[in-house]
């Protein structure tokens, strides 16, 4: 059987799957405002998104939420346009807009037909230098955040326990606050902080302008300079400075017990390098290692030595997010299957992991990744919502459209040797935050 | 020029749907399968969706779940291969498949590049034709799933929406989640499996939409091949669900801070002559986006909430109208009351005539941009094909909905909006709330 699958891999070299590259071209303002056009005619629609280079990592210490706070309160008003009106006029031309933070950029866009991008590009640039707030809008939209965090958080023991989680893995990053802020800190936010970041952060030369579907570069240029030329820039723009780590001596172990937990797991995260400008190859190989540990629920090696050849494990996972602008986290996942306590399935992990130390790569294994990176390209095209998002990520991140173009082809010239020393330089426990996430044995006797 | 050549697109788009062309063919394979296709050449790869009308509603008595767990391990081994095998070779290929299960039909999604089109097929048709189901693949899904059911056990909403449809429809299929119990899922057997797909899996009950770069002709050899030899008949359809929820409020205990409920009452058929009037009503009223009347009154105005919507759900054997939200234990009873008072105020008032037009105009320019990849458009094909909507109704949808007047709204937020026959789910530690609010 084995040799079967041999066969079939051997047939699909590279060359066999034609890419059809994406067709991207960028300029930049006068204003230092960055300008990316991803084209794509096969619809008349167009994606317009506006990407600010700050995020919640970027927050004054004490006023954590302020980043995200701040997204929500740019759907208030500004001279032209009423509270909560942006968001009507996108609707009432057949458009969907939302926006959303994370701890590296804040960005905010729009679906609409693509004769309705002038009209996004009116508003979008009034509303970055624009925004009028009044006491009673932040009063109400604290609840909200408010109201966001007993949702998204509060309610959720997994989520309660991933923020306690990267509290632990940074030690002074400011990566270990949560974007929707500390509860305490939250229900201090106020007009003037909001303004104050407002000012400083929402400025064309801090903004990148990413629009996608079916335009030209020309028109863009057109309507781009009509529209977000005349923005002043902040001068003396902060640099994005913020506090690094230290080297990690001491290994960490949180334990988070909670009645709501249905299904309890092990996870624990490793401190780990992230995509460099020019240098992304350490990235890449962390991104094959973690498709080879945890990317398929049937062929990785996690899943073949606790769910197939043993059954240990229910679901194991493994995770790195490498667009970052700093330090970020090689994460792996187990969910044990009942009666394995979480300590032995912590174990079984450590020596599924360690065995596959000693193994290495399977060679077949890592060519199926890389075809199906290959694959994931040409489905790409079909998604250019998805490809805007990508170019945003990375460009509020440290990385250039050269890096993100020379993305595919680094992951595929990746070799096994990398794998193992990216694997060898990232498990060092030292580094690492181990977490149990539980529920109260007490507790169970009692309510069940 | 730029000005005139955007026009023109725009025009299209709002004839035709977001592609310039959707132009929908029927094909009928040699064999006799009939499906509908969007030729899309310009990016070499398919998307295949393919339901099976029925789905877990079809469980026989006592094994719920059955369905759900049949499809789960469609996927786990089948003829020589193991799970394993299996997975490696579409991994190969790199050939997506999906298997869902919904209360009334179950799908198989794929998603194949043109050079790998044969394989990719052979792989799926062993799948559907001769799956294993064998003993360590049935243990192995069958914890996956028992997990699951133990989490949403614990998951306020997952708590919230299985008691709502446990009192609205009692044992119908629709009283009860898909996934099963812990105890019937533990009592499944490989026979059970087997007879769920026998069910459920045949082609008196088949829809099909293709999309991307495929031929008729390449789709009609492709279908005979991979569904050709399907079993002719599958189990009876079920009864028609008789709603059995009279108005009032239930509350669930649960130790959160954030109350969260699940609220609604009957709704009204698909094919209803006032079912776009009432589709544009909760629109405003409650629909997606940030403009709606309880969006505003309920998280813009006040703060009540993160996010608050209400949504009509037209079943095969019921039609429902309902709504979500989640407050603070403190803030709940404030919120129910808003809900209340928009909801009347809409049964007696009915809309504007500017946010009517908004609310058309919303809603007539997002129905293109739902056509936004392969994936995306087999789906609507489908669907399509099994609400009985001819082929040519991507032209004639927005046209129904700018028809929509307020008279006709008032009509149906009259007809449909029964305060008395409103009920709250209210799961959390909601404080002043009883069943007088």
């Amino acid at each position: 059987m084995l040799h079967r699958i041999g066969l079939i891999i051997a047939t699909l070299v590279w060359t066999a799957v034609p890419t059809t590259a994406e067709v991207v071209s960028n300029f930049k303002l006068d204003n230092g405002m960055e300008v990316v056009v991803l084209e794509d005619h096969r619809a008349p629609v167009v994606v317009h998104m506006v990407w600010y280079r700050v995020g919640a990592a970027d927050e004054p210490a004490g006023r954590s939420g302020i980043a995200h706070f701040l997204e929500h309160l740019l759907f208030k008003g500004t001279d032209t346009i009423a509270s909560g009106e942006f968001s009507e006029v996108v609707s009432a031309n057949g458009g969907s807009d939302n926006a959303f933070t994370s701890w590296d950029y804040t960005a905010y866009y729009q679906r609409v037909a693509s004769d309705r991008l002038e009209l996004m590009m009116t508003m979008e640039s009034d509303r970055m230098r624009n925004l009028r707030l009044s006491e009673a809008d932040v009063l109400t939209e604290r609840d909200v955040i408010l109201e966001e965090r007993n949702q998204r958080t509060d309610s959720d023991p997994g989520a309660l326990f991933s923020e306690q989680r990267r509290a632990a893995q940074y030690l002074n990053h400011p990566y270990a606050v949560p974007i929707i802020g500390w509860r305490h800190e939250m229900e201090q936010l106020s007009l003037d902080d909001a303004l104050e970041f407002y000012q400083t952060y929402y400025a064309p030369n801090n903004a990148i302008l990413i629009v996608a579907g079916d335009v030209t570069p020309d028109e863009v240029r057109v309507l781009a300079e009509k529209y977000y030329s005349p923005l002043a820039p902040t001068e003396n723009l902060p640099d994005r400075l913020r506090p690094q780590e230290p080297p990690q001596l001491a290994e960490r172990r949180i334990a988070l017990e909670d009645a709501r937990i249905g299904q309890p797991y092990v996870m624990r995260t490793y401190l780990a390098p992230e995509r460099d400008s020019g240098d992304q190859t350490e990235a890449a190989a962390l991104e094959m290692l973690a498709e080879l540990l945890g990317g398929s629920s049937t062929t990785s090696v996690l899943a073949k030595k606790l769910q197939f050849d043993t059954q240990k494990a229910i679901y194991t996972s493994a995770f790195y997010s490498g667009t970052s602008l700093d330090d970020t986290t090689f994460g792996l996942v187990v969910v044990p299957n009942e009666g394995l306590s979480l300590i032995d399935a912590e174990t079984a992990l450590d020596a599924a992991v360690a065995e596959f130390m000693v193994e290495g790569v399977d060679s077949a294994q890592l060519e199926r990744i890389k075809m199906q990176l290959r694959a994931a390209q040409i489905y790409g095209d079909d998604d250019v919502s998805s490809l805007a998002r990508r170019y945003g990520q990375a460009l509020t991140s440290g990385l250039t459209i050269e890096d993100v173009q020379a993305w595919p082809d680094i992951l595929q010239s990746v070799t096994e040797e990398d794998v193992m020393a990216a694997a060898r330089m990232v498990f060092d426990r030292q580094r690492a935050v181990t977490g149990l996430l539980s529920r109260p044995t007490a507790t169970e006797e009692t309510t069940q | 020029m730029i000005r005139l050549t955007l026009i023109l697109v725009w025009w299209f788009a709002l004839a035709f749907g977001a592609r310039a062309a959707v132009e929908i063919t029927e094909v009928t394979s040699p064999g006799g399968i009939k499906a509908w296709l969007v030729e899309e050449h310009s990016i070499p790869f398919a998307a295949l969706e393919i339901r099976f009308q029925g789905g877990a509603s079809l469980d026989a008595p006592g094994k719920r779940g059955a369905t759900n767990l049949m499809m789960a391990l469609v996927e786990e081994g089948a003829g020589d291969m193991d799970a394993r095998e299996f997975a490696a070779a579409r991994e190969a290929l790199a050939a997506d498949f999906s298997f869902g299960t919904f209360n009334d039909s179950i799908s198989v999604s794929a998603r194949f590049l043109t050079e790998n089109r044969d394989d990719s097929m052979a792989l799926l048709r062993a799948a559907l034709m001769v799956p294993n189901f064998d003993d360590a693949s049935v243990e192995r899904v069958r914890r996956q799933v028992i997990s699951g059911i133990r989490s949403d056990a614990q998951d306020p909403n997952s708590i919230a929406s299985a008691a709502f449809d446990l009192t609205a429809f009692g044992d119908h299929p629709y009283g009860s989640d898909l996934s099963g119990t812990l105890e019937s899922v533990t009592a499944l057997t490989r026979a059970d499996i087997l007879e769920a797909q026998a069910r459920t899996m045949t082609r008196d009950r088949l829809f099909v939409g293709a999309v991307g770069d495929i031929t008729p002709e390449e789709l009609g050899v492709l279908l005979d091949h991979l569904l050709g030899e399907l079993p002719e008949e599958g189990a009876p359809f079920p009864e028609r669900a008789e709603f059995l929820l009279d108005g009032g409020l239930t509350v669930v205990p649960f130790d959160t801070p954030q109350s969260v409920a699940v609220f609604g009452h009957a709704g009204i058929k698909r094919d209803d002559p006032d079912f776009f009037a009432a589709y544009v009503m909760n629109q405003i009223l409650g629909g997606g986006g940030f403009s709606s009347r309880l969006t505003t009154e309920v998280r813009e105005k006040r703060g009540l909430t993160y996010g608050i919507n209400t949504y009509l759900v037209p079943m095969d054997y019921t039609e429902l109208y309902m709504g979500r939200v989640a407050s603070a234990n403190e803030r709940m009873a404030e919120t129910i009351k808003v809900i209340r008072s928009e909801r009347e105020k809409m049964a007696d008032l009915g809309v504007g005539e500017k946010e009517l037009r908004d609310a058309i105009t919303y809603l007539t320019g997002a129905y293109p941009l739902r056509f936004d990849g392969n994936g995306p458009i087999a789906d609507i094909l489908v669907g399509m094909q099994i609400q009985g909507l001819g082929i040519d109704y991507i032209k004639t949808r927005n046209e129904k909905v700018e028809a929509v007047t307020a008279d006709d709204i008032a009509r149906v937020a009259a007809r449909l909006l029964d305060p008395d026959a409103l009920h709250f789910v209210i799961v959390g530690q909601p404080v002043d709330v009883d069943a007088s609010n």
